[in-house]
């Protein structure tokens, strides 16, 4: 597996090179003031938070790629394991369901670890040959037997407790701040067992068998009813901030509104999003300084000389897969955070929009476009790419709408591109990747 | 006990859905594996090219259907089918010409391709979306059934019907000629041999005087007729929608490493591992269970492995597990 990120070779250092972080940080910081003129100090705000989410998510895919050169593409399945984290700690348990056949699946749940420990010891212990497979196959397959009898009715039991409202186990009901670390911790320990065993496999070989884990905790998550309700979604998930409504409520804050001269609903909603920045961005500085630190310590330039050269790096005594799972470990905890972040922010769970193209490939555009090794890159580029998918809608509408007036009247084209500007986003991303892997390998911020 | 009434049940609900299936994603592999074995990276815009093919198939059969032209009992897409071919090639070989060689040129590493066919997938998926939008698109027209159910029951006197769609019967026949006139193409005539050749030594194949752009185009002129084959027999069967032939990236990238990335023989094996394997770990086999067995002794459940939902978690099981067990492939493939 000899992964090389960098297609070209090392540009000579510029004597600009220190002015280019600060100029670019302010060319986004206009941009996005700009947008909130044009748009509405709300619209611009809700895209700046989305947008911290996102940095942090870049954040995490850098140090997978930028720094060891790993290749993840199941980014979605780590963002929708912070998600169901925040479900699983924040939402109140639900009671009855616990009653009805919670203990069931706990025990299911035991016995299918059981069975796995057993096909791993049973594979460990016995010698090579026909006898090991065939007894694998028939523990596995009685283990699998078993393990559904107790849990399938457990689950059915669950899952009919008051379907339309609840119908699963609820979470632990504690503040749902405490999600946030918990979905780290829940993505970190996916990370680790896929990590044990798809590291040892080449590049594009673990390209797509993290594709497929991603695939997998998805559908987990979208049909497992009794764990998160599936697709029926879990709405009204506690907010760590006070929300629209109750500011509006809230006397004291209408008052101060006032006084500066607000009407109570949109400051309410202005303050609402500013209480989630200020969390977010305190989030965001403690992810950056840590992965700053990690990058400039011995351990950062061990990883990234494994990244350059592994042969070299594991001659000089150093452990490639160790060091690999350690950083895919990391990585994948911060892509756990920022979903647990993700799903907070929206106040629901809805499995069904967790899309591969939007939440695993758009992560990696933002990732090359801002340049992978780099953090300030990542962070820019987590901030320009969600920028530029949300402003592409409007935009292409716009330019589709001065098209059409062009084109005669009731045209076939005409009726074509009305509907059109909803897939300008794709061929957006799609060409801008394409011209930054051509004519800047490096990105936008390279790294140093 | 009645084992005719469940080797009809089993041939109707797994054997012959599973073997369409295994068929249309065997196709899908080998246009996989041949851009692995020339161009030597994962080709993640694979799905997308199959998805192009079958719009401009598609808009070319209502052009048809429109002017009046049908192909008798056979789907009109049959008659189209040359046309989109041809416009996947060109695509194809312009996104060869303006993107992958600049690459090519500079030897890059694979990963960065892969990442470049990254970006190449968002814009597919963009314009087969502008072209024919989301929604799904049902373009089969000719005759449904070869063998219908109740025609079936009628004439055989079993209690259980066997359904074998014209769909299915064309997806196979389509499929078995694809692959015999590839099998020809690469192993009698010297360009194949040429392309062979390239594919297991490339410095050898140059030194010997093989121009690597015509073996790389006449690759993509191959993957070009496969995908659109692949992705046009997948909508006659099902219906044609962009996203779910994205998702299809999944089984056919699965069914090309477990055959092994590079082998055309493997990457057909795999395509029928993976499809029957889906069919049999998430089919129902109670009705089954229920005629093998003496009276009296049926099953209560459903005698489901796995429920529908996670055919996928299948095809990536399996795959995890000949990847840890076999890195290259059941059929030995090449590894870079």
């Amino acid at each position: 597996m000899t992964s090389v990120p960098r297609a070209t070779s090392q540009a000579a250092p510029r004597a600009g090179a220190d002015l280019r972080i600060p100029l670019l940080y302010l060319a986004m910081a206009v941009l996005l003031v700009v947008t909130g003129w044009i748009m509405g100090a709300n619209y611009a705000l809700t895209i700046v938070n989305m947008g911290l989410i996102s940095a942090i998510m870049a954040l995490g895919v850098n140090l997978q790629w930028g720094y060891a050169g790993l290749f993840n593409i199941g980014v979605l399945g780590f963002l929708a394991l912070g998600g169901l984290a925040t479900v699983l700690v924040a939402m109140p348990p639900v009671v009855e369901a616990w009653e009805a056949g919670g203990l069931r699946v706990m025990a299911g749940l035991v016995l299918g670890f059981v069975t796995i420990l057993g096909l791993v010891q049973i594979w460990k212990r016995m010698a090579p040959g026909r006898a090991r497979t065939w007894s694998m196959i028939v523990f596995g397959v009685a283990g699998l037997l078993v393990t559904r009898w107790v849990f399938d009715p457990g689950v059915a039991a669950v899952e009919a407790v008051s379907p339309a409202s609840t119908g699963y186990l609820g979470g632990l009901g504690l503040p749902v701040l405490l999600a946030w670390p918990a979905g780290g911790l829940l993505a970190a320990g996916a990370a680790w067992v896929i990590g044990k065993t798809a590291l040892g496999l080449r590049s594009d070989y673990l390209a797509i068998a993290t594709l497929g884990i991603g695939e997998i905790i998805l559908a987990v998550l979208k049909n497992e009813d009794w764990l998160a309700r599936g697709v029926k979604n879990v709405v009204g998930i506690p907010s760590p901030v006070p929300q629209a409504i109750q500011l509006q409520n809230d006397p004291d804050f209408v008052a101060r509104a006032a006084q500066l001269g607000y009407d109570p609903v949109t400051a309410s909603t202005l303050w609402n999003k500013i209480l989630y920045m200020g969390l977010f961005a305190a989030v965001l500085l403690v992810v950056l300084v840590l992965a700053q630190l990690a990058l400039h310590s011995p351990w950062g330039r061990m990883m990234r000389a494994i990244r350059d050269n592994e042969v070299a790096a594991e001659a000089m005594g150093k452990d490639v897969t160790r060091r690999h799972l350690q950083i895919f470990v990391l990585g994948s905890a911060v892509i756990g955070i920022a979903g647990a972040m993700m799903v907070t922010l929206d106040g629901q769970l809805t499995p069904g929009s967790y899309q591969p193209l939007r939440y695993t490939f758009l992560i990696w555009v933002m990732v090359i476009v801002g340049g992978s090794g780099n953090n300030w890159g990542a962070i820019l580029g987590g901030f320009l790419i969600w920028w530029l998918w949300v402003v592409v809608e409007p935009l292409g509408r716009w330019i589709f709408a001065h098209l059409i007036g062009v084109l005669p009247e009731g045209s076939w084209l005409a009726g074509h591109l009305a509907g059109a500007e909803a897939h300008m986003r794709l061929l957006t991303m799609g060409v801008l990747l394409l011209l930054v892997l051509r004519f800047s390998p490096r990105g936008l911020i390279p790294e140093r | 006990m009645e084992p005719l009434n469940a080797l009809v049940v089993f041939l109707n609900f797994v054997f012959i859905p599973a073997a369409a299936y295994g068929a249309q994603l065997a196709l899908g592999a080998l246009g996989v594996t041949l851009i692995y074995g020339i161009l030597r990276f994962s080709n993640f815009a694979h799905g997308d090219t199959m998805a192009f093919g079958t719009a401009i198939t598609i808009l070319v059969t209502f052009a048809l259907q429109g002017a009046g032209v049908t192909f008798g009992p056979l789907p009109t897409a049959l008659l189209a089918l040359p046309v989109g071919i041809a416009a996947t090639a060109l695509l194809v070989l312009g996104t060869d010409r303006s993107v992958y060689r600049f690459y090519r040129e500079r030897k890059a590493a694979p990963v960065i391709l892969v990442i470049v066919s990254m970006g190449v997938m968002f814009v597919m998926n963009g314009i087969v979306r502008f072209i024919i939008g989301v929604e799904d698109v049902v373009f089969t027209d000719g005759a449904r059934f070869v063998i219908d159910a109740r025609g079936f029951r009628e004439a055989t006197g079993l209690a259980e019907g066997l359904a074998l769609r014209s769909t299915q019967v064309i997806t196979l026949v389509t499929a078995a000629v694809a692959v015999a006139l590839l099998f020809w193409f690469l192993n009698r005539t010297r360009t194949g041999k040429s392309m062979r050749a390239f594919s297991d030594n490339e410095d050898l194949a140059l030194l010997s005087g093989i121009s690597p752009e015509r073996v790389v185009a006449i690759t993509w002129i191959i993957v070009a007729a496969l995908a659109t084959t692949a992705g046009v027999l997948y909508g006659l069967d099902k219906s044609f929608k962009a996203f779910t032939y994205f998702q299809l990236l999944l089984p056919i990238f699965a069914a090309a490493i477990v055959g092994g990335l590079g082998n055309p023989v493997g990457a057909i094996a795999g395509g029928f591992i993976i499809a029957f394997s889906e069919v049999m770990v998430t089919y129902a086999w109670r009705k089954v269970v229920a005629y093998l067995l003496p009276e009296g002794l049926e099953p209560t459940s459903l005698l489901q492995l796995m429920s529908t939902e996670y055919k996928f978690a299948v095809s990536f099981a399996i795959l995890v597990i000949v990847l840890l067990f076999r890195p290259t492939g059941l059929f030995k493939g090449q590894s870079v």
